[in-house]
């Protein structure tokens, strides 16, 4: 289908943006990629009475380092983080979820605070920013605020952006030595949405887990973080008995929700396997160096 | 307020401004204002790859990206990039591979195949998969699709070698 009627602006100030927000409010829409925006629009789920593409504000995109924070500007695209050195070098965990988003010509064009903003509950960049407990940068007429990514994710498609706010940029501290990560993702074909995945990262020194982070996506209306699994591989040696003990914990832990496709205890089986693989994962590669 | 925006858009290389609705696609535009209707429209929401064309270099999706967006960008059809001869080696694969049937996804399928060849040239059987799990064909299985672009990418390879020994 078309797209219903809209119009459109293309502010050059964030100022512009908070103004044209004011002034339609919950009819104005902020186009950055459009990647799921557009589509959205075909299906005519949403009709905007305008669409404010914010791709030409300066000072939203790029990827820079400044002590030991990373920021990725929301405007940063899914291709720029994938040919990021800064990524894969001090966040390999966000650079092993790129490539199980969507597709090439998608990722030519998606943003990451476009997939942040619209918070989809089988999208990769919410469970790693959980994961690797990121911080949001929010800008709004009155001036800037920031939100911990463990806070910002409130159900489907639901954040904690209020009304004439925009995402700026996320920022993630640098990974401290010794920690190692793995994104691993089951979808019934390359690209597509996830059926379940997960995201993490933990302390991998002296052969023993600490400091886990586990980030599901599929799993519930937003990234669930396993807490109580990640207490429970806390100073825990590698090994089949480890992984054993995090997927009984991880059972009495997550409740997914069923989808078109899979029921909630085939989700949550699929959710144990790939905890199995990600420990094993992080074990081989803290062997590996 | 829904007032039609003046629009330049360079097209195969030929600059074209119109007066475009908001809500038009680029991938509408070019084919119901320029008549260029090689590229298809499949799904119009992103999934079936039919509509891949270049903007700036790279590949999107036509039915993702509205026509005021190319605004000041480059726009690369298959028909430019047929008439060009860019395409020729793939298309020629395509054809002696039996790499298409009824031909619909074809077009979207050689933007995709020529973005790895420009862009990956050491590809693996698998990373071609990967690189077109984009774009949908109905008819061939993909394995011909795979086989031609893998034909091409070993073509490739051998010239850049003789380049190197020359």
């Amino acid at each position: 289908m078309k797209a219903p009627a809209f119009a459109y602006a293309r502010p050059a100030s964030l100022g512009e943006v908070f103004t044209l927000l004011a002034q339609h409010g919950d009819g104005a829409r902020l186009l950055a990629g459009g990647q799921s925006l557009l589509a959205t629009l075909n299906l005519r789920l949403s009709a905007p009475d305008i669409l404010i593409d914010i791709t030409g504000l300066p000072g939203m995109a790029g990827i820079t380092i400044e002590k030991d924070t990373l920021r990725i500007g929301a405007l940063a695209t899914h291709r720029e983080l994938e040919h990021s050195h800064a990524i894969s070098h001090h966040l390999p965990l966000l650079a092993q979820a790129v490539p199980h988003v969507a597709h090439i010509a998608i990722r030519n064009v998606g943003t990451f605070g476009g997939s942040i903003a619209m918070a989809d509950p089988a999208a990769e960049y919410p469970a790693v920013c959980v994961a690797l407990d990121a911080q949001f940068v929010i800008a709004g007429a009155k001036g800037e605020r920031r939100v911990a990514a463990r806070e910002f994710f409130k159900g489907m498609y639901e954040t904690a952006l209020r009304p004439g706010e925009v995402l700026v940029a996320g920022e993630f501290r640098i990974r401290p030595e010794g920690y190692r990560s793995a994104f691993i993702e089951l979808a019934r074909r390359h690209g597509d949405y996830a059926i379940v995945g997960l995201a993490a990262q933990a302390n991998c020194s002296d052969g023993k887990y600490s400091d886990v982070s586990l980030a599901f996506l599929g799993a519930g209306g937003e990234p669930v973080l396993a807490r109580a699994t990640a207490a429970a591989l806390e100073g825990k040696a590698f090994g089949a008995d480890t992984i054993a003990l995090a997927q009984a914990a991880l059972a009495k832990e997550l409740d997914p929700p069923a989808d078109l496709y899979s029921s909630s205890a085939t989700k949550l089986h699929l959710a144990r396997v790939i905890t199995g693989r990600a420990l094993a994962t992080l074990a081989t590669l803290a062997a590996a160096t | 307020m829904n007032h039609d925006i003046e629009t330049t858009i360079t097209v195969n290389g030929k600059p074209v401004t119109r007066r475009i609705a908001p809500r038009t696609h680029l991938i509408d535009f070019l084919r119901d204002e320029l008549g260029l209707t090689g590229s298809h429209i499949g799904c119009e929401h992103g999934v079936c790859g039919a509509c891949t064309i270049r903007l700036d270099d790279k590949i999107v999706r036509g039915c993702l990206t509205l026509a005021v967006q190319a605004n000041g960008r480059r726009v690369d059809t298959i028909e430019g990039l047929s008439d060009s001869g860019e395409l020729a080696a793939i298309q020629k694969a395509f054809h002696e591979r039996n790499a298409l049937q009824c031909g619909f996804c074809t077009p979207g399928m050689l933007m995709a195949a020529q973005d790895l060849l420009l862009h990956k040239p050491d590809a693996t059987r698998e990373e071609i998969r990967e690189h077109i799990s984009g774009n949908y064909c109905r008819c061939t299985g993909y394995q011909a699709i795979v086989d031609a672009i893998e034909i091409v990418l070993t073509q490739n390879r051998a010239g850049r070698k003789s380049q190197v020994t020359a």
